[in-house]
């Protein structure tokens, strides 16, 4: 309904609106507009309802009640909650208050954590990618098996991870305890510092086939040329890596190491899953941080303050991200 | 090139801002209609086609039994009064935050079960109907109900949000047999015994007590029962939280102490959320739990009612009383109306329904809980040995957890600094006062002043 609305009130605009007898010469007049700039737009539409509804109305309001003190007491009729002005912001950045404390704690978690995976995926997502550049026997299959974590349901998947990882009768400790004898005892994965790092290495299982796949399909642009007559001119297997094969993926590498780095920033499925609503403090990512301030203390302009320090945050660091590695890249063009 | 880039993208940005526009209308008009829809017609007219929305909360096996269960329950009230009722049966993890979302848009459901800890956060956030008198005569008076269970429905002063449906109590479940092969002729009653007997009990594999450690919400009910044996309480009268008194830190420490120093329980247990601790004790690792009507989950590990005892959690010295005396929490879940309900009445009636003793009877005998209505608890289905200690001490000494506003974030704090003690205790390092007392601390600064 709303879709056609905005075309029908078009012709409306019109000098020759409202009157009845000028309809013969106006449509072909409304055809002949849409058919010139209009068409485009109009099947914009539905993205753009789409994306309004999804996006921009509910980040709209996430901004709005950060400036709320909208808790508990208020929810019911949260239009009156009082305005707090900058408070919950103020609150949240006083590092050495509890809260703000717990909240830069929680960021320096999710900083390392994003750090780690992202670095570990691309490593494995490139020496993988290059590994299987030559053609050999099976390389359908392995590249078939190597995107299995990316093809399965994550949720799933980190519910097999967290049975993997139980402290008694797990499959991690049943091989590095009871079978390698690496460990003395067996360790617990999900609580205590460990946890920290059974959520990177969850999350590098995850994520890594993404940088796999991106990377292979950019490695198919690559002229086998170049690497014969690097061969020829005496470049290694490193140097042709260097030179050729890292230069060459460039664009892609900018584009999936800042997608992977917003992906895994805002993860919440992995704490959430493995850990439950109340993750261990070491794995006390910023997203589940967030939804314990807002959905489990109920105090939903905390909350929303948080996830606009975040927004801000992610703004910065892709600006400033996309900045260096274009004009890097554009130097290197010329 | 770049004007008509430009053009196009002026033409884009008011295209969208028309829409908004547009959409903020449409948005207005469809409020206003479904108000006006929603509000008028119904009164006035007889009860009977009135179709109400229930969201129960998932108190047997699966959500599909539960659907079964309640289907049945509620064709009879259909049958009674012509009222058709919508039934919903939400899981434990989605429930609050489904009650969330319709507190904050108005639109929810007519009756709802809610977890009996949350009825005083609830209450405050208005979302609620207020039982007063005149609204619990419609079924049949408070003095229907269990105290305790009136008394854990709403802070104090105040009408209750909610009425009493199902309630629970804990107690010590013990295993017969290897109580009788490690030579201990009776449960313990006091903490000191439960030590002694655990230790006993501690070898070859298996151990005296379980624990549910990485679970928040039964952290605070175990640490709540402590430090109310030792007369201390996680908040004050103004409603100010009180985590961090010498007692509240000795109740903390006993608890996480029975893996840390007493080791009498699994160093496992500290990662535990899922309720491994029935399994467990049904598998016999475990000699000894501290749990709420934990018959059915029992049951359904294959250990049978005469294989285990249920006698009341113990306390510090024998025989106490009075709040020394408190071995439980009063669990249990409470039936609601929302207050922004366009079926007040068919609600009521309701609520009436299900807080008949027929089907208080039928209701808690399928879901293994005492009922909170007095008449009904002398029904056969729960004189058995268990449900009769059960419901001695939600008679004698349970206590309601604290009533306040901020419960939610009492649990959310204090339990998982218990869980991350548990996890330090598993992990080898030491537990002291000094550790506990600062987690408490932590956790106290980050409660709402």
């Amino acid at each position: 309904m709303t879709a056609t609305a905005p075309a029908r009130r078009v012709p409306e605009a019109g000098p020759d609106s409202g009157k009845p007898a000028a309809g013969g010469r106006l449509r072909p007049r409304f055809i002949e507009r849409i058919r010139r700039g209009g068409l485009p737009y109009l099947l914009l539409l539905p993205a753009v309802i789409a994306e309004l509804l999804i996006h921009i109305v509910p980040m709209f309001f996430g901004i709005l009640i950060s400036f709320k003190n909208l808790t508990l007491f208020y929810i019911h009729h949260w239009n009156s909650a009082p305005w707090a002005g900058f408070d919950n912001y103020k609150t949240a950045v006083k590092i050495h208050q509890p809260i703000g404390q717990e909240l830069l704690h929680s960021f320096w978690v999710t900083l390392s954590y994003t750090l780690l995976s992202v670095g570990a995926s691309w490593l494995l997502g490139i020496a993988a990618a290059i590994l299987l550049q030559d053609k050999f026997r099976g390389r359908g299959l392995i590249r078939t098996v190597f995107l299995v974590p990316y093809a399965l349901p994550a949720y799933a998947a980190l519910i097999t991870w967290t049975f993997m990882f139980q402290q008694d009768t797990g499959l991690v400790n049943h091989v590095l305890h009871d079978q390698l004898h690496i460990t003395s005892d067996k360790s617990f994965w999900l609580i205590g510092q460990n946890s920290f790092w059974s959520m990177v290495i969850v999350s590098v299982w995850k994520s890594w086939p993404f940088a796999f796949l991106a990377l292979m399909a950019g490695l198919q642009n690559v002229p086998r040329e170049l690497y014969e007559a690097a061969a020829m001119d005496g470049a290694g297997v490193w140097q042709q890596i260097r030179k050729i094969t890292l230069p060459a993926l460039r664009p892609v590498n900018q584009v999936i190491v800042l997608v992977l780095f917003l992906w895994t920033f805002n993860d919440f499925n992995t704490p959430f899953v493995m850990f439950g609503q109340n993750p261990p403090r070491q794995a006390d990512l910023i997203s589940i941080h967030i939804y314990q301030s807002s959905f489990i203390n109920w105090n939903f302009g905390s909350g929303s303050a948080m996830s606009v320090l975040l927004l801000l945050f992610l703004l910065v660091v892709t600006a400033i991200y996309l900045l260096v590695t274009s004009r890097g890249r554009s130097e290197s063009d010329v | 090139m770049r004007t008509s880039t430009s053009s196009r993208l002026l033409a884009a940005t008011a295209l969208v801002a028309a829409l908004g526009l547009t959409l903020a209308a449409c948005g207005g008009g469809g409020d206003d209609d479904s108000k006006g829809s929603g509000g008028g017609g119904k009164s006035g007219d007889s009860l009977s086609g009135q179709t109400i929305t229930y969201w129960a909360s998932n108190q047997g096996t699966s959500i599909d039994a539960d659907k079964k269960t309640l289907a049945a329950e509620t064709a009879k009230f259909t049958q009674q009064t012509g009222i058709k009722v919508k039934v919903e049966v939400i899981g434990w993890a989605d429930l609050l935050n489904r009650i969330l979302a319709a507190a904050t848009s108005g639109q929810g459901p007519d009756v709802l079960n809610i977890g009996n800890t949350w009825s005083a956060s609830l209450q405050a956030t208005g979302a609620l109907m207020p039982w007063d008198d005149a609204a619990f005569q419609t079924i049949g008076g408070k003095d229907r109900f269990a105290p305790a269970a009136i008394a854990s429905a709403g802070a104090a002063g105040q009408d209750p949000a909610a009425v009493p449906l199902y309630s629970m109590a804990y107690g010590l479940y013990y295993n017969k047999k290897m109580f009788a092969d490690a030579g201990i002729a009776n449960p313990p009653t006091t903490w000191d015994e439960l030590v002694t007997d655990a230790t006993k009990l501690t070898k070859d594999g298996k151990y005296g007590l379980a624990v549910e450690g990485a679970n928040g919400a039964e952290n605070i009910h175990h640490v709540f029962v402590l430090a109310k044996q030792r007369g201390a309480n996680w908040f004050d009268d103004q409603g100010k939280p009180t985590f961090t008194g010498p007692q509240q830190v000795a109740a903390v420490k006993q608890y996480v102490d029975f893996i840390a120093k007493d080791k009498v329980a699994a160093k496992g247990d500290a990662e535990y959320d899922q309720n491994q601790t029935i399994t467990d004790f049904a598998t016999g690792k475990a000699a000894m739990m501290m749990w709420q009507s934990a018959a059915p989950a029992i049951k359904s590990h294959g250990m049978t009612q005469d294989q285990y005892g249920v006698v009341p959690v113990p306390t510090l010295t024998a025989g106490a009383t009075g709040d020394a005396g408190v071995t439980s929490m009063v669990a249990g879940i409470n039936i609601a109306i929302f207050k922004d309900t366009s079926h007040k009445e068919a609600a009521e009636a309701f609520v009436k329904f299900m807080t008949s003793t027929d089907e208080q009877k039928a209701l808690n005998g399928t879901y293994g809980s005492i009922p909170p209505v007095v008449e009904a608890q002398s029904d056969p289905a729960f004189q058995t040995p268990d449900l009769k200690v059960l419901a001695s001490v939600l008679q004698k000494s349970a206590a309601p957890l604290p009533q306040v506003a901020h419960e939610s974030e009492f649990e959310n704090l204090v339990g998982p600094a218990v869980k991350s003690l548990f996890a330090d205790a598993a992990a080898g390092k030491a537990v002291t006062d000094d550790s506990v007392k600062a987690a408490l601390t932590k956790a106290q600064q980050q409660m709402p002043q």
